[in-house]
């Protein structure tokens, strides 16, 4: 008895407040806009019967994503956004996270500590501490001009770029974090063997190191693409009117149009599109899991 | 072998170059005298007088507190029992739902999570307000809180509670006075999380709100829109302290005991 | 005082226990023994609460506990991971069972005082269990479990995790107080050493089942079967067919062209059955010439010589090619010893010296 409800509570927590809310975005998304309040058609009604109700429901919101060029484009640059900055996210976190695993041990917490600190800080905060550096009169094109490399700023801020950074800077402790973790276990002696075995530095890095730090390489990534897919605040703050991504794309439909309908389908695709990377993810974490 | 290379010293130092000047500038010009945020014209402290005058940001930062207490404290009492019935609960019907459910969250995008919360307090017919963000950030973070309280139960000697109730403790006596205490360390960094999960969302706190509450993310998001400004900056400069200040005494408290540990147990072997 | 009853435990498809009937007197220091995976484990928890049999009764004192929850149990077990509380002192440790039998404060101190005094540990009382050593957590575990007078104490492993010296310390602690407390221990152990030296009595099980129930000297002298006497210590297995020879003998034929060998048996065999002698080496006799009034004599090759300090093992191969061991106490200095390796020499034993085994 005790078990049962102990059980239950959780559960029906969780039913409520995810399942539930979910299971009324995809009804939404199969409704029809209506100018009215609550702003879509069909209202359940239980004298007409779910039968009568069901009939009313369509995919006509999902055609509509399909017809209209911007929600696709949006998925498409979504996509592409995520892709690229993870590729630079990798590329910036993996050496820092080479640097902490072969520091001196004495050094690693603390080092570890300045990885973990931005990500408590506010995430808001992050990206909005970019916005002074990036305008057209901010620090860097302030610093770039000092040096003489250009003698006007570039405009960098609400571009695509700035979106880039933007991400790789708020991103990157998740990437740090799980390679640190996978080079840490690494045995310093089997890069002492393959270097016995006649490979060079290089070599061995390459045929060794990497090839053990891939399950970090894989959670990393995925650690930030899959975040990145339905991100709303860096493409809004830094990114500008042309950078479209699917988060903005659906909190506009919401806010600005009030078409529900429509927002529910770009939830309901967008969800769509991030279930092969979580399955891909978890996969991979349990592979890992497996290994230990 | 130890020292490290010129190739490793350039890139951890790069990297945390990188991880912290934009911050470190956000707290030079939050003491800037001038209102263009990136021209230097002396020192002054006026932009913190400024801002705790501005009643609109300290109602919000009220309600942000209020409803990061509120909502860590129940998604940690939540997420603990999750993570008990996870680990511990044995087979149950819809088990594979409830793990589901578990891990969803973490992997679902704000805007979805946000955007269906609202259509369900709209559904039926519930006022948002303070209440109703609780309730959202209790849901997501206690999934947080299972994750970190159950990674710690998986590893959990469970001949220890078996002792318990040999010993003759009720099983709901025998998880408050050993079970509890060990994981204790687990439950309060996963209430920490929970609390500044809460303290940082914007995008779920903006559909769940409603305009009789307004928390500082969304305040700052609505401000910060509009361009830069100081009295943002010195806002910045007192939150990235506070946690700055919480984060290096955590981590020393815990270098401490861990290092006294380690101390102790050599000494009870020796002896 | 404890009655198994055709208790079987399944798991799924496993069978851990199966149809097991056993008796445990009281004051009695009861060893299971046997390797890992034969249900020893299983058995003990089931006495303790955490296991429910699948069939079968289990009475302790004549009730049957299988209603009774562990907590309810007089029954206190020693865990093999000693599973101290590490948040808790050694004091709170020990106390923590008396607690929970709201028992007065003053008789709580005297008693967790009773069992450090009885433990050893007085010095340690205030530390918390890392701050210890693991032969003083064994001990802290042993004090813990026997503070609520358990009228059963169950000890799973109690010696694994120490080392080999420290063990045969211990060994002799735990029967010291085994016998102070009067306490039925009942002790379950891959270690047949461990079993034979401190247990009054010997189970050795396999594959969920009892195979003998002996005290330890009767377990070494007279296994009941061919796994018995490979399990308990070291011993010589020659296989042959029994042929009877007056009342309790018999003539073992085991190789053509060899005599017989004359053995005397309590187990009963027909003519021509199968048979197996077990003899230890300790009871084969090595010698350069014949001996000239052996029952058995034999002779052979030494292959091997392992010297162990105190005694030496002789490895002697037979012209069957089967392999003896033979033991001798090395009384002289090794520069006199007789033998060296290539030697032929002459193993002998006396008709009682082994046992006959069926298959």
């Amino acid at each position: 008895m005790r078990r049962f409800v102990l059980i239950a509570i959780p559960y029906v927590w969780l039913l409520a407040l995810f399942l539930v809310p979910f299971a009324i975005v995809l009804k939404i998304a199969l409704s029809d806009a209506a100018v009215a309040r609550p702003p879509y058609f069909p209202q359940f009604d239980w004298a007409e019967g779910i039968a009568a109700f069901i009939a009313e429901l369509d995919f006509e919101n999902f055609v509509w994503l399909t017809e209209d060029d911007l929600y696709w484009k949006a998925y498409l640059s979504s996509l592409k956004i995520a892709v690229i900055s993870t590729f630079f996210t990798l590329l910036a976190g993996y050496p820092i996270a080479y640097g902490m695993a072969r520091a001196p041990e004495e050094w690693r917490p603390t080092l570890m500590m300045l990885v973990i600190l931005p990500f408590w800080t506010s995430f808001l905060i992050r990206v909005y501490a970019w916005m002074g550096i990036l305008s057209n009169e901010g620090f860097l094109n302030q610093f770039l001009m000092w040096i003489g490399v250009i003698s006007e700023p570039l405009t960098i801020l609400n571009t695509n770029s700035a979106v880039y950074i933007g991400i790789v800077y708020t991103y990157l402790p998740f990437m740090i974090l799980p390679v640190y973790s996978a080079l840490e276990r690494l045995d310093g002696s089997l890069i002492e063997a393959a270097e016995d075995l006649g490979c060079s530095r290089l070599t061995a890095f390459w045929l060794v190191t990497i090839p053990l730090s891939k399950t970090g390489i894989i959670a990393g990534s995925f650690l930030v693409f899959i975040p990145v897919l339905g991100e709303f605040v860096i493409p809004s703050l830094l990114g500008g009117s042309d950078t479209l991504m699917i988060g903005k794309v659906l909190w506009e439909e919401f806010f600005s149009n009030r078409d529900w309908p429509v927002a529910s389908a770009v939830a309901v695709v967008l969800l769509l599109l991030l279930v092969i990377p979580i399955v891909l993810f978890q996969r991979n974490q349990q592979k890992q899991q497996e290994a230990e | 072998m130890n020292r490290m290379s010129w190739f490793n010293a350039v890139s951890l130092t790069l990297g945390f170059a990188f991880l912290y000047i934009p911050m470190v500038i956000l707290v030079i010009f939050s003491f800037n005298e001038s209102k263009l945020v990136t021209v230097w014209a002396g020192f002054s402290t006026k932009w913190y007088g400024e801002l705790l005058e501005n009643e609109a940001f300290l109602n919000a930062a009220w309600v942000t507190i209020k409803v990061a207490v509120f909502s860590s404290t129940m998604a940690t009492v939540l997420g603990t029992i999750a993570a008990y019935v996870l680990v511990r609960g044995g087979r149950f019907m819809g088990r594979t739902l409830f793990s589901g459910m578990i891990y969803a969250p973490l992997v679902m995008p704000e805007v979805i999570t946000g955007l269906s919360l609202l259509l369900l307090f709209i559904g039926i017919g519930l006022d948002r307000g303070v209440f109703t963000i609780v309730l959202a950030h209790t849901t997501f973070a206690m999934c947080y809180v299972s994750v970190v309280v159950s990674s710690r139960l998986v590893t959990f000697d469970r001949s220890l509670e078996e002792a318990a109730l040999d010993l003759g403790c009720s099983p709901a006596e025998a998880f408050r006075l050993v079970t509890l205490p060990i994981i204790a360390p687990a439950v309060i960094s996963g209430w920490l999380l929970a609390f500044t999960l809460s303290l940082d969302d914007l995008v779920i706190a903006s559909f769940t709100s409603g305009p009789s509450a307004t928390t500082l993310p969304i305040k700052i998001f609505s401000a910060v829109r509009l361009g830069v400004s100081p009295e943002i900056n010195a806002l910045s400069t007192i939150m990235i302290s506070i946690v700055t200040v919480g984060v290096i005494t955590a981590s020393l408290v815990t270098k401490h005991q861990v290092a006294r540990q380690k101390r102790e147990e050599q000494a009870a072997e020796r002896a | 005082m404890i009655h198994f009853q055709n208790v079987t435990k399944r798991y799924g498809e496993f069978t851990a226990i199966d149809n097991l009937t056993i008796d445990i007197y009281e004051r009695e220091f009861y060893a299971l023994l046997g390797p890992s995976g034969c249900g020893k484990t299983t058995l003990m928890r089931m006495l303790a609460g955490f296991e429910t049999p699948t069939e079968g009764k289990i009475f302790l004192a004549g009730q049957d506990i299988a209603p009774v929850p562990p907590n309810k149990r007089a029954v206190n077990m020693m865990f093999q991971s000693y599973a101290l509380f590490p948040h808790l002192s050694i004091w709170e440790n020990i106390a923590f069972g008396l607690k929970r039998e709201k028992m007065p404060k003053h008789d709580i101190n005297d008693r967790v005082e009773e069992m450090l005094r009885l433990t050893r540990l007085e010095k340690f009382a205030r530390r918390k269990p890392h701050q210890i050593s693991g032969g003083q957590r064994q001990r802290v575990a042993l004090a813990r479990s026997l503070a609520k007078h358990p009228k059963l104490l169950l000890l799973d492993e109690p010696l694994g995790a120490l080392d080999k010296k420290l063990r045969q310390d211990t060994q002799f602690e735990l029967m010291d107080i085994q016998e102070k407390t009067g306490t039925t221990f009942v002790i379950v152990t891959h270690d047949q050493e461990e079993a034979m030296t401190v247990a009054s009595r010997v189970a050795v099980m396999d594959h969920g089942k009892i195979i003998q129930v002996s005290t330890p000297d009767r377990i070494y002298e007279n296994p009941n079967s061919v796994y018995v006497a490979d399990f308990i210590g070291d011993v010589n297995l020659i296989e042959g067919t029994a042929k009877l020879n007056g009342s309790d003998s018999y003539a073992m034929s085991w190789h053509e062209g060899h005599a017989p060998l004359s053995i005397k048996s309590p187990n009963a065999f027909s003519d021509g059955q199968k048979c197996h002698l077990a003899i230890r080496p300790e009871k084969v006799a090595i010698s350069a010439d014949q001996p000239a009034e052996a029952d058995n004599a034999v002779q052979g090759r030494i292959l091997d010589i392992a010297y162990l300090g105190n005694i030496s093992t002789y490895h002697v191969e037979l012209p069957t090619g089967a392999v003896i061991k033979a033991q001798t106490a090395n009384t002289r200095r090794i520069a006199r010893r007789a033998f060296t390796w290539e030697d032929t020499v002459w193993l002998s034993w006396t008709a009682t010296a082994g046992v006959l085994l069926a298959d």
